[in-house]
């Protein structure tokens, strides 16, 4: 039997669904003024790795799915840099009063 | 085109046109409550786009670790830090936004390039469908079996690492004045820890 399911949606559909997705990330963390967007547009941008990930392993590597594997590891890690970094935000903003990221400038002479 | 391709296609192309609007809306969008919530259904529709590709399993970790943990987080975050402020505007923040779209908009040249000019080894082997779950179990208890205690090492020093970060009782004195810091959690009248730097 053969199953033609990656006829339906070539492989380079989900590849650009995840460039969109990252450059969209890209553009949020340089552009955004508040904290919880930066971290939020990080989220994004893990969230476009992840699908190049599972769409490699479900379109080259069938059958050792070592991509979703992967995944797997990267959501961990991602999860774990969301609490890491909102604790660093609330942190920051009980020093400084603000969100803002224009004036998160302590280390810049 | 058979039933099943073209279901497979009017999902693909709805999840897909759902992850990018919903993209665009959590960067764009001025109002970071609803940011938060489109985040939601970003995270959403990608679990989605992993069920489209054979993998019940990591959908379900997706929902689970994203929309219950992480993005109910961020919104616990911004709930703590709302504080209505009106931020100051900065020269040249057009020309900036303008500046990083392009770059932006190189990098994606790039990777449509990368995805679209690469002779992929495709069709590879057969997907192994609903298998996937069992298989996932054999590699992290198996030549996955360090990354998998690394993580879980990880994870402890993220959860002992944000505690400690996010504590309020630690006592700390103000490094301009010397008196004792209030480090109240929810926002209130106070001093802030570290004067703002007046220019000379």
């Amino acid at each position: 039997m053969t199953l033609e399911l990656p006829t339906a949606v070539p492989l380079q559909a989900y590849l650009a669904l995840a460039a969109i997705l990252f450059c969209t990330g890209v553009w949020g963390l340089i552009n955004s003024r508040n904290a919880v967007r930066v971290l939020m547009s990080i989220e994004l941008m893990l969230n476009a790795v992840n699908i190049n990930l599972m769409a490699f392993s479900s379109y080259i590597d069938g059958q050792l799915i070592r991509g979703q594997v992967f995944a797997i590891f990267v959501i961990t890690v991602a999860a774990a840099e969301a609490a890491v970094g909102l604790a660093i935000l609330l942190s920051l903003y009980r020093n400084r009063e603000t969100v803002d990221m224009e004036r998160f400038n302590l280390l810049r002479w | 085109m058979t039933i099943a391709s073209s279901t497979q296609l009017i999902c693909f192309v709805a999840l897909s046109a759902a992850v990018a609007i919903g993209a665009l809306g959590v960067v764009l969008l001025p109002n970071i409550v609803y940011s938060a919530f489109l985040l939601g259904g970003v995270f959403l529709s990608v679990a989605g786009l992993y069920l489209l590709l054979n993998a019940s399993f990591v959908a379900a970790a997706q929902v689970l670790v994203y929309v219950g943990a992480v993005n109910v987080l961020i919104l616990f975050a911004i709930m703590l830090v709302n504080k209505q402020e009106n931020l100051a505007a900065i020269p040249g923040l057009a020309v900036r936004r303008l500046l990083s779209g392009a770059v932006c908009a190189g990098l994606f040249t790039l990777l449509l390039r990368v995805a679209f000019t690469t002779p992929w080894a495709t069709p590879g082997p057969t997907p192994v469908g609903e298998e996937a779950t069992i298989r996932i179990g054999e590699h992290l208890f198996s030549d996955y079996l360090l990354p998998f205690e690394l993580a879980s090492v990880l994870l402890l020093m993220a959860m002992i690492g944000a505690i400690v970060l996010a504590r309020r009782d630690v006592f700390s004195a103000d490094i301009a004045t010397g008196e004792p810091a209030d480090q109240g959690l929810i926002e209130k009248s106070r001093t802030p820890l570290l004067l703002e730097k007046t220019n000379p």
